[in-house]
């Protein structure tokens, strides 16, 4: 996925963002930038800012000082509702779905199609969860009409993240979403990633599984402290140097982490048509 | 019965299907309707056994009349129970509904505002009956907003409002006191008995609606799915056989009471009215579908841009206003009411009637039918043991048994359910 066209403004690019809650300061002159079609890793350790920075682009928590530009067009985002309108989703690490409804009420919900009646549209709403699903060749889900209670941690993630590709969005957001998998289920999340990459979409992926990340991503932006502290090329970095600019140590070696980059990005499938 | 659509059924049902995908949902946990019907049954074998007269239509028309209130009380909790919240008040919320009715009906058909005195207009029962829901609606909305905008749990809210609205009960009548209703279009809501050819239209009206509704929303469907067409086919089927048969049953006796020839209850007519318009508000309408997402879970709801607090006040408002409904009816069905309207079992009824018809107490789970089939076989229960002469004891542990069952049997279907994908 080396392909991120340089030509076209970046979807988000952030500028010299800070915030503050209170005496705590969160950010701190944080830059960061994501292009059409390309997946950034966002690491960090806990209290990096991670958390606060997504929320910040979320509109959840507005930024203090800093600029914002979407598509070249410098925005400001107060609340979700502008970042919605923007194209902007987030898939939550908790996913916000209703465990009760299926999985084409879970993709309409609070959007769902109706007519000036207020009556719903199912088959309009059956139509398109079919058609975005097969977008994203998710092809584990059985029937778009079961519960999301009966489905597996991969396929309700396959949801969450459906749903949010789901609305002409540009930018999605990925809070840890192989946290809880296990590693056929992870796979599954990995290569759905990837295909929103490959759809043009820019991603944002936060995870702290060094493996995934040099599975899928095309760039790694390190925070420490509410701090830019490093940009990385994927195919030019080892999982190593990435884990010291996160721990702010120097030749920490942590065990099980692989050395080299070919080792990390051996077994990435296929990579770009 | 020409209307019926057996006339036009096309090739043979694919009963195997519909069964291995009713297997399949109970094998999850999902049990819908089934232990309902099956507790139905238990009750109809036994209390027929002991008393040939239980299946009657006299009886059977009884039975209508007797659990149309509280059936209609339990609309408006099972919305309540479907966000996870829990109404204690719908008991003598459903009083204040029959007694503010009752005390319009008593201005002698005038009635004078009190803040302006710009003359006044005439209270007709229709009227009557719209401004006692209104009150109903009015208390469930300062409840509801108490719960939803300032944070309070609704189990105290509402309790506090069973106090409440009993006292004010209480103060409107006078200790010992009743109101007698003499209004005749109000009474006849619950005591008026259709001539069979009536009824015979209604039925035909309600079955060709059904298979309507029905076949045109299958019409819309994007892909021609036979089993999907099947299913449709076979609840038209089926609903256009349980209407056939209730009217039937109601009408195969007439019983001379008072001069006059029973029939067929209108008040049957009203209660199909409102399960149809509820079903259809909470399963095809946007509302009903957020409903279900704040019960289901409310944070993500919020996050999917739903208006939770609007949702919440809004269905503790439906929550009271069906109580005054189903108190206009209990009202209508004694002609009187007095302090104790909608108190002893009333609650503890309504609430039992919506968790024994399958609606979940943890909120998310549930249908506007439950309310009725809940309300069927608590009435059933309270009717047959009247009918044989067992003690009221006896109807109280019953009922306290089978409610124990159905809450057992939602609590194990809801752990399966979580289970079934894990």
């Amino acid at each position: 996925m080396a392909t991120a066209p340089s030509t076209a403004p970046a979807t988000l690019e952030l500028r010299g963002v800070s915030k503050s809650f209170g005496p705590v300061q969160a950010l701190t002159d944080v830059d960061l930038v994501v292009r059409p079609g390309e997946i950034m890793a966002l690491v960090g350790d806990n209290g990096a800012g991670k958390s606060t920075l997504i929320k910040s682009i979320a509109g959840i928590h507005p930024i203090d000082t800093g600029e914002v530009f979407f598509e070249g067009q410098q925005v400001s985002i107060h609340g979700p509702k502008d970042a919605a309108r923007l194209g902007i989703e987030v898939v939550y690490q908790d996913l916000a779905l209703c465990d009760n409804l299926d999985v084409v009420q879970n993709m309409y919900l609070g959007r769902e199609a109706h007519d000036s009646l207020l009556r719903l549209q199912e088959p309009e709403m059956e139509r398109q969860t079919t058609k975005t699903l097969a977008s994203l060749s998710v092809t584990t889900i059985r029937s778009i009409r079961s519960k999301v209670a009966g489905l597996s941690g991969g396929q309700r993630q396959s949801v969450a993240v459906a749903r949010a590709v789901m609305w002409n969005s540009k930018l999605v957001i990925l809070d840890e979403p192989t946290a809880a998998l296990g590693v056929a289920q992870t796979r599954q999340v990995l290569d759905l990633v990837a295909r929103l990459g490959q759809q043009g979409l820019a991603v944002i992926l936060i995870s702290h599984n060094l493996h995934d990340i040099f599975d899928v991503a095309d760039r790694i932006t390190v925070l420490r402290l509410g701090r830019n502290v490093a940009e990385f090329e994927r195919r030019s970095t080892t999982q190593v140097e990435v884990v010291q600019a996160i721990t702010g140590g120097i030749g920490t070696r942590v065990a099980g982490v692989a050395e080299t980059a070919a080792e990390g990005a051996a077994d990435v499938p296929g990579g770009m048509a | 019965m020409s209307a019926t659509p057996e006339a036009t059924t096309p090739p043979p049902l694919e009963v195997r299907s519909i069964l291995g995908d009713v297997r399949d949902r109970i094998r999850s946990g999902d049990l819908g309707t089934l232990p309902v019907f099956f507790a139905l049954a238990l009750i109809v074998v036994f209390f027929q056994l002991k008393n040939s007269n239980y299946l009657s239509a006299g009886n059977f028309n009884n039975l209508i009349v007797q659990m149309a209130g509280e059936a209609l009380i339990a609309m408006g909790v099972v919305f309540v129970l479907l966000l996870g919240e829990i109404d204690l008040s719908a008991g003598f919320v459903s009083g204040i509904g029959g007694v503010l009715m009752a005390e319009f009906l008593l201005q002698g058909g005038s009635f004078h505002l009190p803040f302006w005195s710009i003359g006044g207009f005439a209270i007709t029962p229709y009227i009557a009956v719209i401004l006692a829901v209104a009150g109903g609606c009015l208390i469930g909305a300062v409840q509801g907003t108490i719960v939803a905008v300032v944070g309070v749990p609704s189990f105290v809210v509402t309790l506090a409002g069973l106090l409440i609205w009993q006292g004010v009960l209480l103060q409107i009548i006078g200790d010992g006191g009743t109101v007698v209703i003499q209004d005749q279009t109000i009474v006849n809501a619950s005591n008026y008995f259709m001539a069979p050819v009536y009824a015979w239209i209604f039925a035909v009206i309600a079955i060709v609606a059904y298979a309507l509704t029905t076949f045109m929303k299958e019409r819309r469907r994007p892909t021609a799915d036979s089993r999907a067409r099947n299913y449709a086919i076979a609840r038209v089927v089926f609903m256009a056989l349980v209407t056939v048969g209730i009217v039937s049953w109601s009408l195969s006796e007439k019983l001379r009471i008072g001069g006059g020839t029973r029939g067929f209850p209108v008040v049957l007519i009203i209660l199909v009215l409102f399960l149809l318009a509820w079903t259809y508000i909470s399963d095809r309408t946007v509302f009903g579908r957020h409903v279900y997402a704040v019960g289901g879970n409310a944070e993500a709801a919020r996050r999917a841009g739903i208006n939770v607090t609007r949702i919440r006040i809004l269905v503790f408002t439906i929550g009271s206003g069906m109580a005054a409904v189903g108190g206009i009816i209990l009202a209508s069905q004694l002609a009187s009411v007095s302090p104790a309207s909608g108190g002893n079992s009333t609650l503890l009824d309504v609430i039992g009637a919506a968790v024994i018809g399958g609606t979940s107490l943890f909120g998310g789970r549930g249908n506007v039918k439950s309310a009725v089939l809940g309300a069927l076989v608590v009435n059933a229960v309270a009717n047959g043991i009247a009918l044989v002469g067992y003690s009221s004891a006896i109807q109280y542990i019953v009922t306290g048994l089978i409610l124990l069952a159905a809450v057992t049997v939602d609590t194990v279907s809801r752990r399966r359910l979580a289970a079934a994908g894990r």
